[in-house]
């Protein structure tokens, strides 16, 4: 044992009260960009949600606080609770599906030869790679109605024909569109990290499974998926925000030719609201909605990262 | 007959592999194939497959000739904020996740905490006030305002992936050159830093294709066409041009997308570790 240890230096306590004191000095720029840019906005946005605040009150009307008369104006709205719903069945819809088709992927991957393997690994990263608004107007363009390549191949097929199409004025096949653009966008990030987990599983384990008869689906279910629970998770909770709070595809598609009041998502209504009709605090209360929503949803994400780190 | 059976199953796992490259690739193959297309070939009920007849003129078009909405000053908006936008984050990120790495103080974990919840918050929720927010500072349609808040939205996760870079160099390397009588600031410089160099690169790649890619923040608080970034400029030329030339449409979407796409494959595994590095491990 060193002296060091058995007679406390005198400098030991300030030198690492300085430490400490270093510690926040550094998180210092950080957390005050954060406190401007998030933390004050959002706490504005608290108090703007229960202001009376439309277009007079921009242009220097008096502003007042009306309690939670802009809540319950949205939560009575029938407009509201339709958009509510829509983008809640849209995010489970384009969750499953992502996660159906990613996990199918990345099995894909693990049992086909190498050569397959790195093309298909390309096609994700390119894929994933693709801008978000780039990727929705290029898909806009292939399901053009008059020239787009989509009616084009479908009318190949004998008895089919789709000539002049019009895809996005149907409610149901714009949400269709929409929701295979992002699944084709978020499949690589679902496939690469599931791909990535089932690299770790030791071949041993799968080849004794194989010889004790187990069926692909067997092996999955009692064999893959509990290996791989954790990995599901956090991607399964991932993919729920993103697809919650997903603007730019639905708006962009608006652009090219859906019908707004039919097709808004919760992103997409807050932004009407708001910049669009100039109803700030209406839509300050949306927002504070769509905030607890997701927050509920966060809490796992951040339950589960924080455990991860202690261990 | 098992053996067979593997084999059958081999090659019907190629088709699909095959099917997933295609259809992963296609929209990619046919933006590039429609932008190198003379426009009057496009406008057809029957497409051409391959650019048979190849041209440079629809990107003429774009760089050139659109005076309604110009390429240039989106293209320098967008190229401003988002080199500002890495510098700023990088700097702001690299002092915090070492200060979350290499110390141990009151509250750490707490900053941690609100770090993460400050990542879920979504942008869609924030714009009604940051709007505002902006406007009060005088900051709507500038290159500072746009940069401000990129910096703050890529923040949370720059600081949380370098962290785990910084994790990954061991201290002991440190004070190994701290007993050969470098100071702890040298030992830093000379020894953890070079060996950050791949993370600092990985992490400003990811805030490049952040900024770059931003379309919702950006057409909120740079609306007017002088400020526009390169997606919103993209949008307002897809609505202008719909009827008339998808050729330049798709000749614009090629110019924004390729600096991301090389971007992207330099990084990518970097990203997806960083994302779920703790749910991996478990």
């Amino acid at each position: 044992m060193s002296l060091k240890q058995i007679v406390p230096s005198r400098k030991a306590k300030p030198q690492s009260r300085s430490r400490k004191n270093l510690g926040w000095l550094l998180l210092v720029p950080a957390s005050a960009v954060l406190a401007l840019v998030i933390g004050w906005p959002l706490i504005n946005l608290i108090i703007l949600s229960f202001q009376e605040f439309g277009r007079a009150q921009v242009f220097g009307a008096d502003i007042e606080f009306i309690g939670f008369e802009n809540y319950s104006n949205i939560l009575t709205d029938d407009g509201f609770w339709q958009v509510l719903n829509r983008s809640l069945v849209f995010a489970a819809v384009v969750v499953v599906s992502t996660m159906v088709v990613g996990t199918l992927v990345a099995l894909l991957m693990n049992f086909v030869p190498k050569r397959i393997k790195v093309l298909v690994q390309i096609g994700l990263l390119v894929a994933w790679a693709m801008p978000q608004l780039t990727a929705v107007i290029v898909w806009g363009w292939m399901f053009n109605t008059e020239y787009g390549v989509f009616n084009y191949l479908l009318s190949q097929i004998p008895g089919v024909d789709f000539y002049g199409h019009s895809w996005l004025s149907n409610p149901i096949s714009f949400f269709g569109v929409a929701a295979l653009i992002i699944t084709w966008q978020s499949v690589p990030f679902v496939a690469l990290t599931i791909y990535a987990g089932l690299t770790q599983i030791p071949k041993e384990m799968i080849e004794a499974a194989w010889l004790d008869g187990a069926s692909g689906w067997q092996r999955f279910k009692d064999l893959t998926f509990p290996l791989l629970r954790p990995i599901f998770t956090i991607v399964i909770i991932l993919q729920i925000i993103w697809d919650l709070r997903v603007f730019t595809q639905i708006y962009a598609l608006q652009g090219l030719g859906g019908l707004r009041e039919e097709t808004n998502t919760l992103g997409v209504y807050i932004y009407l609201t708001s910049l669009g009709s100039g109803e700030f605090g209406l839509g300050g209360a949306i927002a504070v909605v769509m905030v607890v929503l997701m927050s509920a949803v966060s809490a796992f994400y951040i339950k589960r990262t924080l455990e991860d780190m202690d261990n | 007959m098992i053996s067979k059976n593997r084999n059958l199953k081999i090659f019907a796992g190629s088709v699909a592999g095959i099917i997933v490259f295609l259809v992963s690739i296609f929209p990619v193959y046919w933006m590039l194939n429609t932008a190198f297309t003379p426009n009057g070939l496009t406008r057809r009920s029957e497409p051409l497959l391959f650019p048979s007849n190849f041209t440079w003129e629809n990107f003429q078009t774009v760089l050139f000739d659109s005076d309604q909405t110009p390429f240039w000053p989106a293209l320098i908006n967008s190229l401003a904020i988002t080199m500002l936008t890495v510098l700023f984050a990088l700097a702001f990120a690299f002092l915090s996740s070492v200060a979350l790495a290499r110390f141990a103080f009151f509250g750490r974990k707490t900053f941690i905490v609100v770090l993460l919840f400050i990542q879920m918050i979504p942008g869609e929720a924030m714009i009604v006030s940051l709007y505002r927010q902006l406007d009060t500072w005088q900051l709507l349609n500038s290159i500072g305002g746009l940069t401000l808040v990129y910096v703050a939205t890529v923040l949370p996760f720059t600081i949380w992936m370098l962290r785990g870079f910084v994790l990954g160099v061991p201290e002991e390397l440190e004070h190994a050159a701290m007993i050969d009588g470098c100071t702890r600031v040298q030992a830093f410089r000379k020894i953890t830093f070079p060996l950050l160099a791949p993370g600092l690169v990985a992490t400003g790649v990811f805030g490049f294709i952040q900024a770059w890619n931003e379309f919702l923040l950006a057409l909120v608080v740079n609306s007017r066409p002088e400020a526009m970034t390169l997606p919103v400029w993209l949008r307002t030329y897809q609505q202008v041009n719909n009827e008339t030339d998808w050729a330049a449409i798709m000749a614009g979407s090629t110019l924004m997308t390729l600096p991301v796409l090389i971007f992207f494959v330099i990084v990518q595994s970097k990203m997806t570790s960083g994302l779920v590095a703790g749910a991996v491990k478990g």
